[in-house]
């Protein structure tokens, strides 16, 4: 029976999003929003598509990884060579963004990941440090000016992806392979005792989060007409790093209420952006001292209203935080 | 594979030794803040974000030392040591003291947020314009060693950096609060129990932590003019770099390993690669982690349930 609750609300879900989608897709063909929202709108979704791929790692797998905008910055330029300079259709480049992301995120994930703690975290900011640099000095690319790109992402493309990305997102963690990644969270010495295989699937997690990172790299690049290395340095891996956590780590409707919040506070703020940082760090350090688990610990938004067991993403018991 | 033109002999040893001495100042400064990180690391185990924000207040605390109160440079230095370590301190007592007992990754993400208050605090506070240190402020004078001269400011910053440094050994391994701080890093647990008071053996290795980065501030002023609010980011990182490679925990690892990617760094740029230099110290830690994740001194530690 329960099985057959949570599809329901699955399919309900989908239902009521795809018709969010559509009235919205009429907004803006009709001219109801203006710009301003329309922006808006896009930004949230390309933010939640990161934050939810951060919380597969971060908050699912356990892996604390602050180099996502590496990620991000892969799916931008291979998307942008598609479009750009060999004219091929945007879907292609969206799929092409995403594969190159989660090349270099198995690439970058087989050595780092037999690392812990610390030592990934510092493993995965040098990997995204090393992206920009490497875009840096590419001049195909266009070096340090960047490269202008065609504004390609339609809000049908970029509600599609998003959808997908949460729908795999939360079939991966009620999956076998999502029940190893929440135990390799919880304790990564125990899994590797019960004989879970913990470098394969800390790869494999990192693999998709890098994956959906990408996807949003190439929306974000057909978004936002140009792309400079110096906008995928740490500050942004630190943007998505602070959605996955104040939104709560483990839970994913924790991240894209976060996603969606701080979108808009900070298209708020984008005239003082010293106030923004100021403001986000504060949020940080008093979330750590007060409330570590965040917004909504690792509950799911459908345990708070009950209708289902759906995207539970671990431990029911609020007030521990087991994330080592 | 070596783009340097082989002129003669000489002329290119003239060269790698001149590369030579310039990383070795650059390192210096790498060890300075290393040596910080590396001493939080070994006692708290947190990997402490901030301080390269430290070694930027630090800078500009020297800067206005200098141009405001018009102290002498070595005053200036000790002004700026002395705010430095209360200043690390208050940062300990704050944002790190009430996280001891939570999760690690609770406590590096507080570490983050420190650190970019810290940097945004400065901007909002001074504004984002860069500040260049004045000119001719060095009493010391350049020096000819083997055809190769060597900078004042070069000349200085070894000397501050070999005088801490002995200055380090001497508090860690000749005085009580120094054997405290090992007993501590050693076993928190046990230390308390022998009486040693943890929390302020605590603060005092950010203090000194703190110090040496505000003394590495000042003469990275001094030897690259420049200093701005988000100056502190990627020399920070690099320092920690330099502790992995060291062996973080480990004060001599955080030393020779500061040294080291400075010299890297030299003679990367000197090789013709000067605008992958900032990728080298990154390149550095993925294949020291990968092959030596405990660092040219460390040993291995097995780890227990």
């Amino acid at each position: 029976m329960k099985s057959m609750k949570h599809v329901k609300g699955f399919w309900l879900s989908i239902v009521l999003a795809i018709i969010f989608s559509v009235v919205i897709q009429f907004l803006i063909t009709g001219g109801t929003l203006n710009s301003f929202y329309v922006n808006t709108l896009f930004s949230i979704g390309i933010n939640i598509i990161l934050a939810v791929s951060l919380h597969l790692i971060i908050g699912i797998t356990g892996q604390f990884s602050i180099g996502h905008a590496g990620f991000l910055a892969v799916g931008a330029y291979a998307s942008a060579i598609i479009t750009m300079k060999l004219a091929l259709p945007f879907p292609l480049a969206l799929l092409v963004g995403g594969i190159a992301a989660a090349f270099a995120g198995l690439v970058i994930g087989i050595p780092t990941l037999r690392l812990r703690g610390d030592y990934l975290a510092i493993a995965t900011l040098g990997f995204g440090e090393i992206m920009k640099i490497v875009f840096l000095n590419i001049d195909y690319v266009g070096g340090a000016s960047g490269m202008t790109v065609s504004h390609l992402t339609t809000w049908p493309w970029l509600m599609a992806c998003v959808l997908i990305t949460i729908v795999v997102i939360i079939n991966f963690t009620n999956s076998t392979h999502g029940r190893a990644c929440l135990s390799i969270r919880e304790n990564e010495i125990a899994a590797d005792a019960m004989g879970i295989n913990t470098t394969y699937y800390k790869v494999m997690a990192f693999v998709i989060g890098a994956f959906f990172a990408g996807v949003a790299g190439a929306l974000h690049a057909h978004n936002f007409y140009i792309i400079q290395p110096a906008n995928f340095g740490f500050l942004k891996s630190f943007d998505i790093l602070i959605l996955v956590v104040l939104g709560g780590l483990g839970s994913m409707s924790g991240s894209v209420i976060a996603a969606i919040l701080l979108t808009i506070i900070s298209t708020f703020l984008s005239n003082y952006p010293e106030v923004r940082m100021l403001i986000y760090s504060l949020v940080l350090i008093v979330m750590m001292l007060f409330r570590p688990q965040g917004l909504m610990g690792t509950k799911e938004f459908t345990d708070l209203l009950k209708i289902g067991k759906g995207a539970k993403g671990g431990s029911q018991d609020v007030n521990k935080q087991t994330i080592a | 594979m070596f783009p340097i033109p082989f002129r003669k002999g000489v002329a290119f040893m003239e060269q790698l030794i001149q590369q030579l001495v310039n990383g070795i100042s650059l390192g210096s400064i790498y060890a300075l803040i290393a040596l910080g990180y590396t001493m939080v690391y070994g006692i708290v185990k947190l990997i402490n974000f901030a301080h390269g924000d430290v070694f930027m207040v630090g800078a500009f605390i020297g800067f206005y030392s200098i141009t405001v109160m018009d102290l002498g440079i070595f005053p200036a230095l000790l002004v700026s040591m002395a705010a430095c370590a209360l200043f690390g301190v208050l940062i300990e007592r704050i944002a790190y003291k009430p996280l001891r007992n939570a999760t690690r990754i609770a406590a590096l993400i507080t570490a983050i947020g420190v650190s970019l208050f810290i940097e945004y605090g400065t901007i909002y506070i001074r504004g984002a314009q860069p500040e260049a240190y004045p000119d001719g402020i060095v009493p010391l004078k350049s020096i000819d060693l083997f055809g190769v001269s060597i900078s004042g400011q070069s000349l200085l910053i070894l000397g501050v950096a070999i005088v801490l440094m002995i200055l380090l050994q001497y508090i860690v391994h000749k005085t009580k609060i120094g054997k405290a701080m090992r007993a501590v890093s050693h076993d928190q647990d046990a230390a308390r129990l022998m009486g040693i008071n943890v929390d302020n053996t605590i603060s005092a290795t950010f203090a000194i932590g703190s110090a040496l980065a505000g003394a590495a501030g000042v003469v990275f002023g001094i030897y690259y003019t420049k200093i701005e609010p988000l100056m502190g980011i990627i020399p920070g990182l690099k320092a920690f770099v330099a502790a992995v490679l060291g062996g973080i925990g480990i004060i001599p690892g955080a030393m020779v390993g500061g040294l080291l990617l400075g010299v890297i760094e030299a003679l990367v740029s000197a090789a013709g690669f000067s605008l992958w230099r900032d990728g080298v110290a990154f390149v550095v830690l993925i294949v020291i982690l990968i092959f030596r994740p405990a660092g040219l001194f460390g040993k291995n530690v097995r780890e227990k349930v």
